[in-house]
C-alpha cells in the first residue's frame, strides 16, 4: 500500500475489497473447522445465554444459609488474597536479578541475556494450570501448592515486564553514571533501581489483582483457597452459596483494583 | 520535587527526595513485605514436609523435562507407538487452539462494536465510562467461574467454555480497541463530520481503516492469551483439549513423564505464538 506507483481509485478499492473478502472467507472457514472440531454450536451458545441470565437472576442473591457461610468464605478469601500477595511479592524479588541480567541496559554478557530470557519465557509460557498440576504431585492439596503455581507463572511474567521497565526507565541515567566511572553495583543501586522502582511496584500491584483471579483457578485445581470453596458449593448444587463466593471475589477484586489504581496515581 | 537542605550547624548538604510519591512508595513496599512475611509464617501446608516435597518436585521436574513420553492408552490408543499417540495429542492441541480461536473471534466481533462505543472521541464520555465500568465488573469474575456458570446452562463442554472465556476477551479487547480508536487524529473526524458524514461513515471510512493493523495485532495477542486460558479450562472446567489430558496425567494417572510430554507440547505452541506476538508488538509499537 505504501508503493508510490499511481493506481486508479477504482482499482485500489477493488483490491481493498478483495483483501477484506479473502480475510473474511478465511476467518469463516477456520471458525467452521474449529466449531466442528470442538463440537461448538453457535445456536446452542445463543440458547444458553438467556437460560444462564435467568439462572443468574434467580440465584444471584444469597439466602440465609449462604449468609451463614459468609465467615468461612471470607476466611478462604483472606487466604487467597495472601496467596496472591505472597506470590507476587516473592516473584518480584526473584525476578529482579533475572531482569537485570536480561535487560539490554544492565546486561552482564550475551550468555546471561539468553539464559535469563529463556528461563523467563519458559516459566511464562507454561500455563498456571500446568504449574498447579506439577506441584500438586509433591505438595498435595494445600495453599502452598497454589502459592508455588502462582509464583512460577508470575516470575516469568514479571521478569519480562521488569526487563522492559529497566530499559525504558533507566537507560539514560545508566549511561550518565557509567560515563563518570560508577561501578556496576553503584549503577544498579543509584540509577536502575530508583528509576524503575515505581513502575516495578505498579507491575506488582497489577499481578496481585491478576493473581487473585488466577488463584481461584489454581484453587479449583489444587483444592485450596476460594476456588475450592466455590467448587464444593458448585458441585453440591448449592448455587446461592456459590454465587456468594463469586460476589465476594468481585468485591475484593474491584476493591484491590481501585486501591492499586489510586496508589499508582501517587507513586508514578 | 527534591529538596536540598543544609544540616543545621554543619557544612553537609542533604540532597534527598522526600516527595509524597517516595513516601507512598516506601509505604507500599513495607506493607507488601510485612504481608508477605506474615503470609509465609501462617500459610497452610497441610503438614507436608516442605523440604522433602521440594526435593521430590526437583526430581519430578528433572524426569519431566529429560524423559518425557506419552502413554498411548491414556490418549485412547490401544495399540500403537509414539507417532500415532503424538497425532492424537496434536489433535488435542488443535482442539485447544480451536477453542481459543472461537473465543477470540466472538470476543473480537462483540468488542469491535463496544470498542467503538467506548472510544471517547466517537461517543460521549458518559457512554464510554458506563461501558468501562461494566467491563471492570465482568473482568472481576475469574474466567473459570464464568465457564462454570455457563456450564449450568449449557452443560460442560465447548459451548460453556467458549462463552465463558469470551467475557474476559471482551473486556481486554474493548479496552485495547477503544484505545486504538482514540489515537485517531481528531481533525479527521471533525473534517468528516463537517462534510456531513454519518457516524457509520466515519467509522467505516476513517476509524476502522486507520486502526485495522492495531486491531488485528491486539486480537492476535489475545489469541495467544486465550490459548493458555483454554488449556486451563480444559484442566479445570472440562472444556476438553490438551488441558484435559494434562489434568488426567497429573490428577488421575500420576504420570510425571506424560506431564512432561504434554507440557512440552503446550510450551512449543505457546513459544511460537509468543514469537509472533513479540514481532507484532515491535512492529506496531504496542505496549501491553
Amino acid at each position: 500500500m505504501s508503493s508510490l506507483s499511481i493506481e486508479s481509485p477504482s482499482r485500489y478499492f477493488r483490491r481493498q475489497k478483495l483483501k477484506i473478502t479473502v480475510f473474511l472467507v478465511a476467518a469463516i472457514l477456520v471458525s467452521l473447522g474449529a466449531s466442528s472440531l470442538t463440537r461448538f454450536e453457535l445456536a446452542d451458545a445463543f440458547a444458553a445465554i438467556p437460560r444462564v441470565a435467568v439462572w443468574m437472576a434467580a440465584n444471584l442473591l444469597p439466602d440465609a444459609k449462604a449468609l451463614s457461610r459468609l465467615p468461612r468464605i471470607l476466611d478462604r478469601l483472606v487466604d487467597t488474597i495472601f496467596m496472591s500477595i505472597m506470590a507476587s511479592t516473592a516473584a518480584a524479588l526473584a525476578s529482579v536479578p533475572f531482569a537485570l541480567m536480561g535487560s539490554r541496559t544492565t546486561k552482564l554478557n550475551g550468555f546471561f541475556v539468553v539464559l535469563s530470557r529463556g528461563i523467563a519465557s519458559v516459566n511464562r509460557n507454561i500455563p498456571v494450570a500446568a504449574w498447579a498440576m506439577i506441584f500438586l504431585l509433591a505438595f498435595g492439596q494445600s495453599s502452598f501448592t497454589g502459592f508455588l503455581a502462582l509464583f512460577f507463572a508470575t516470575f516469568g511474567f514479571l521478569t519480562r515486564a521488569f526487563m522492559e521497565t529497566i530499559d525504558e526507565a533507566s537507560a539514560s541515567s545508566v549511561e550518565a553514571l557509567r560515563a563518570v566511572g560508577a561501578s556496576y553495583p553503584q549503577v544498579i543501586a543509584q540509577a536502575v533501581i530508583p528509576a524503575s522502582l515505581p513502575q516495578m511496584i505498579s507491575w506488582v500491584l497489577y499481578m496481585i489483582e491478576t493473581n487473585i483471579r488466577s488463584a481461584t483457578l489454581v484453587g479449583l485445581l489444587t483444592g485450596s483457597g476460594i476456588g475450592f470453596m466455590f467448587d464444593i458449593y458448585y458441585k453440591s448444587l448449592q448455587y446461592r452459596s456459590a454465587s456468594l463466593v463469586v460476589l465476594s471475589i468481585v468485591v475484593v477484586v474491584l476493591a484491590i483494583e481501585t486501591l492499586s489504581n489510586s496508589l499508582r496515581r501517587v507513586i508514578l | 520535587m527534591s529538596a536540598v537542605k543544609r544540616k543545621p550547624g554543619s557544612n553537609t548538604i542533604i540532597v534527598k527526595r522526600r516527595s509524597k510519591a517516595s513516601v507512598w512508595l516506601r509505604s507500599v513496599l513495607l506493607v507488601l513485605a510485612v504481608l508477605t512475611i506474615w503470609g509465609f509464617l501462617t500459610i497452610d501446608t497441610r503438614g507436608v514436609d516442605l523440604g522433602k516435597a521440594a526435593g521430590d518436585t526437583a526430581r519430578y521436574l528433572g524426569i519431566m523435562f529429560t524423559t518425557p513420553r506419552p502413554v498411548p492408552r491414556h490418549f485412547g490408543i490401544t495399540d500403537g507407538g509414539f507417532l500415532p499417540t503424538l497425532g492424537v495429542a496434536a489433535e488435542a492441541v488443535l482442539v485447544t487452539l480451536a477453542l481459543a480461536f472461537l473465543t477470540t473471534l466472538i470476543g473480537a466481533i462483540v468488542a469491535l462494536i463496544f470498542g467503538l462505543l467506548a472510544a471517547r472521541n466517537l461517543t460521549s464520555a458518559r457512554v464510554s465510562n458506563t461501558i468501562k465500568s461494566i467491563i471492570a465488573v465482568i473482568r472481576a469474575v475469574p474466567t473459570v467461574l464464568w465457564v462454570l456458570i455457563f456450564a449450568i446452562g449449557a452443560g460442560l463442554g465447548a459451548v460453556a467454555a467458549v462463552i465463558g472465556m469470551s467475557f474476559h476477551t471482551f473486556g481486554y479487547l474493548i479496552k485495547a480497541y477503544s484505545e486504538s480508536f482514540e489515537e485517531l487524529d481528531e481533525g479527521v473526524i471533525e473534517a468528516l463530520r463537517a462534510s456531513g458524514a454519518t457516524w457509520l461513515q466515519i467509522v467505516f471510512q476513517a476509524v476502522l481503516p486507520s486502526s485495522i493493523t492495531y486491531i488485528l495485532s491486539w486480537t492476535f495477542i489475545r489469541f495467544e492469551i486465550n490459548f493458555a486460558v483454554a488449556v486451563a479450562m480444559g484442566a479445570a472446567a472440562g472444556a476438553g483439549g490438551v488441558g484435559f489430558n494434562l489434568y488426567m496425567a497429573a490428577g488421575y494417572f500420576f504420570d510425571i513423564r506424560e506431564i512432561g510430554f504434554i507440557t512440552y507440547l503446550i510450551l512449543a505452541v505457546a513459544l511460537v505464538m509468543e514469537l509472533i506476538a513479540t514481532k507484532l508488538k515491535e512492529r506496531y509499537h504496542i505496549h501491553e
